[in-house]
């Protein structure tokens, strides 16, 4: 659905999108996620034909961007960044009038397709009142429904729960993967993990302008051949495990084992009271924080290079837990 | 496209509000000269206001040279300003932009946005002012004030500055610049060749100011960017010493449609005067064209 090839963006001698070459299939449910001033939005911005590319080349349903803009963005649906409407006029009206700008908004349907977005994201009882009277949450299921009208098979959606209350983001994440199931592909930027955590299926992760990692969720979060185990008597169980246990925090253990019903016969055998036993894996953050340096907004953290210099490994930073990417022969 | 602009256009309070102050500014100036009977003296003041007391179907014709100085190029160079500009920092210009439309369209539909309000500015002008006159000032006064009939106004050659009068021949109907009478088809026609003129005017501001929307993301800026423009040509218009230049200004042919009220038109200013105009146009829009359809938007 989009492809790009080592797409760069430079805004004079900041280069905000480096030699990124994204993936997203049909189907996906796709988070970008990085860091504020990673260049998501200049990313999204490319792809929506708002911003030219310096070098590198985007192709969006099929079609190169933004050679043939006309053709694709009718299919799209996108946000980009806020929302924005004109505040004089009631949401209805805005909806309206932005349908009519442009292509593929038939006259005929336009009530209809415009009432039913307007249902789909919770703003169906909306009056008369201009959108200058809107609330932070209301706008933004504006700007949603906007992206709606036109029934798009694409959407690209940059922070789309921006706003949002914790019901209002469960209803968005509801809708998004309600219209997934029936085959719109979601393409979305943040940095809210635990919003891509609960949504995404694939997910890209920008850093300092490049893209650093992009894959599926599933595989990611793959059991990491861990598994963390609470007792009552630690000393007996690390006794008993003989050098699996990789790591002791009072009576938590991590201990390097693939088998976790093996482990808990085996401890339960030996007389270990076992509180809890559960399969380690990795969580977004980890995930991120790992593969990302210092956030780009943070100041004094790019060299005179313009490069972001990195974190050194997860397993090194004291903050972080000790958690390293699953070893791939241990799987069973 | 176009239609959605011309929606914005008369849904905005703003389109209002401007063309109400417009108005209002030739209704004051006929309050005060109807209560003193106090009209500049022929020659002297703004174009055609020295008749008014004496004939109010002029009025509309003083309030046009009224309102084209300041008024007028000021409302216009507000409106071209934040067209571009305005959507660019409120956000409705990425969100037009991704729907999509094209870059082109929209500086075209916004052209033509603008010169819609000028229309209604110029025509509510002209509406309200022949109210006025009629009402205020009231029709054919001449006699009742008892000003010598006509010839005052023959003094003004073609092409010649300063501010023309219009007179009266003795009975009632109006007399051109000329001094030779107007019949009311005539008078109707002119007005409406005065106000095509005046409206074609306010398109090298409007350009002006269009260029510069697509320049800056501050509505102000572009807007007060034309204006300057406007008040230096304005100037140089008026200075000997700048005469190798004046007939490119684009206001220098802006008092050309009083040649309307001459008989016959005198024609050769208000040719030079459209072409300026014309100029302006296909060099700014090609200019706002060049750097607006090659720019990133980033708001």
């Amino acid at each position: 659905m989009i492809t790009t090839q080592n797409l760069t963006k430079r805004f004079g001698h900041v280069e905000a999108v480096r030699e990124v070459s994204l993936d997203v299939r049909e189907g996906d449910r796709y988070g970008l996620l990085g860091p504020n001033g990673s260049g998501k939005t200049t990313l999204v911005r490319m792809l929506l034909g708002l911003v030219y590319a310096t070098s590198g080349s985007i192709s969006v349903l099929g079609e190169p961007i933004p050679r043939r803009v006309s053709r694709v963005l009718p299919e799209i649906g996108a946000l980009i960044e806020e929302p924005a409407a004109y505040p004089h006029l009631s949401g209805r009206a805005n909806l309206r009038l932005l349908d009519a700008a442009g292509p593929h908004g038939s006259r005929r349907t336009r009530r209809r397709r415009v009432d039913e977005a307007l249902e789909q994201v919770g703003l169906a009882g909306i009056d008369r009142r201009p959108v200058r009277a809107y609330s932070l949450g209301m706008r933004q299921r504006l700007g949603l429904a906007a992206a709606l009208v036109r029934r798009p098979q694409l959407l690209i959606l940059d922070e789309p729960t921006n706003g949002l209350d914790p019901r209002g983001i469960r209803d968005i994440r509801d809708l998004l993967i309600g219209l997934n199931d029936s085959g719109v592909t979601v393409f979305l930027s943040s940095h809210l993990l635990p919003e891509v955590s609960a949504l995404c299926t694939r997910i890209g992760v920008l850093d300092a302008g490049k893209l650093v990692l992009q894959e599926q969720l599933a595989s990611l979060q793959e059991p990491t051949g861990r598994v963390l185990v609470s007792t009552d008597d630690p000393e007996r169980a690390v006794a008993t495990l003989d050098g699996l246990v990789e790591h002791r925090d009072g009576a938590d253990l991590v201990v390097r084992s693939p088998d976790p019903a093996a482990l808990n016969a085996r401890l339960v055998e030996a007389g270990v009271p076992v509180r809890s036993l559960s399969v380690q894996r990795r969580s977004l953050e980890e995930i991120v924080l790992e593969v990302t340096g210092a956030g780009s907004d943070q100041f004094g953290a790019v060299t005179p290079g313009g490069a972001t210099p990195r974190n050194p490994p997860a397993h090194g930073g004291a903050p972080r837990p000790p958690i390293p990417p699953a070893p791939p022969a241990e799987t069973p | 496209m176009i239609a959605v602009e011309l929606f914005k256009l008369v849904r905005r309070l703003r389109t209002w509000v401007s063309i109400g102050l417009i108005c209002a500014l030739p209704l004051v100036v006929a309050i005060f000269i109807a209560v003193t009977h106090l009209a500049p003296p022929p020659g002297q003041g703004s174009a055609f206001l020295s008749a008014v007391l004496n004939e109010g179907q002029l009025y509309p014709a003083a309030a046009l040279a009224l309102v084209l100085p300041v008024f007028l190029p000021v409302a216009v160079a507000v409106m071209a300003g934040d067209s571009v500009a305005g959507e660019a920092s409120s956000g409705t210009l990425r969100y037009l932009l991704a729907r999509p439309v094209g870059r082109t369209k929209l500086l075209v539909a916004k052209l033509v946005a603008v010169i819609t309000f000028a229309v209604l500015a110029v025509v509510a002008v002209t509406v309200t002012s022949y109210a006025t006159g009629v009402l205020i000032l009231g029709p054919s006064r001449a006699a009742a004030v008892g000003t010598p009939p006509g010839g005052i106004s023959g003094s003004i050659a073609p092409g010649a500055g300063g501010a023309p009068t219009a007179g009266l021949q003795p009975g009632a109907a109006i007399t051109s610049l000329s001094g030779t009478p107007l019949t009311t088809f005539e008078l109707v026609e002119r007005v409406l060749g005065a106000m095509a003129f005046i409206t074609v005017s306010m398109l090298g501001v409007a350009a002006i100011a269009l260029f510069l929307s697509t320049l800056t993301n501050s509505a102000i800026g572009a807007a007060l960017g034309s204006l300057a423009a406007l008040v230096i040509s304005e100037i140089l218009v008026t200075l000997n010493a700048a005469s190798a230049v004046q007939p490119y200004l684009p206001t220098r042919y802006w008092l050309a449609w009083i040649d309307f009220f001459r008989q016959p038109i005198f024609w050769r200013d208000i040719q030079r005067g459209f072409a300026i105009q014309a100029v302006y146009v296909v060099v700014f829009l090609a200019a706002a064209w060049a750097n607006f359809a090659t720019r990133d938007i980033t708001t």
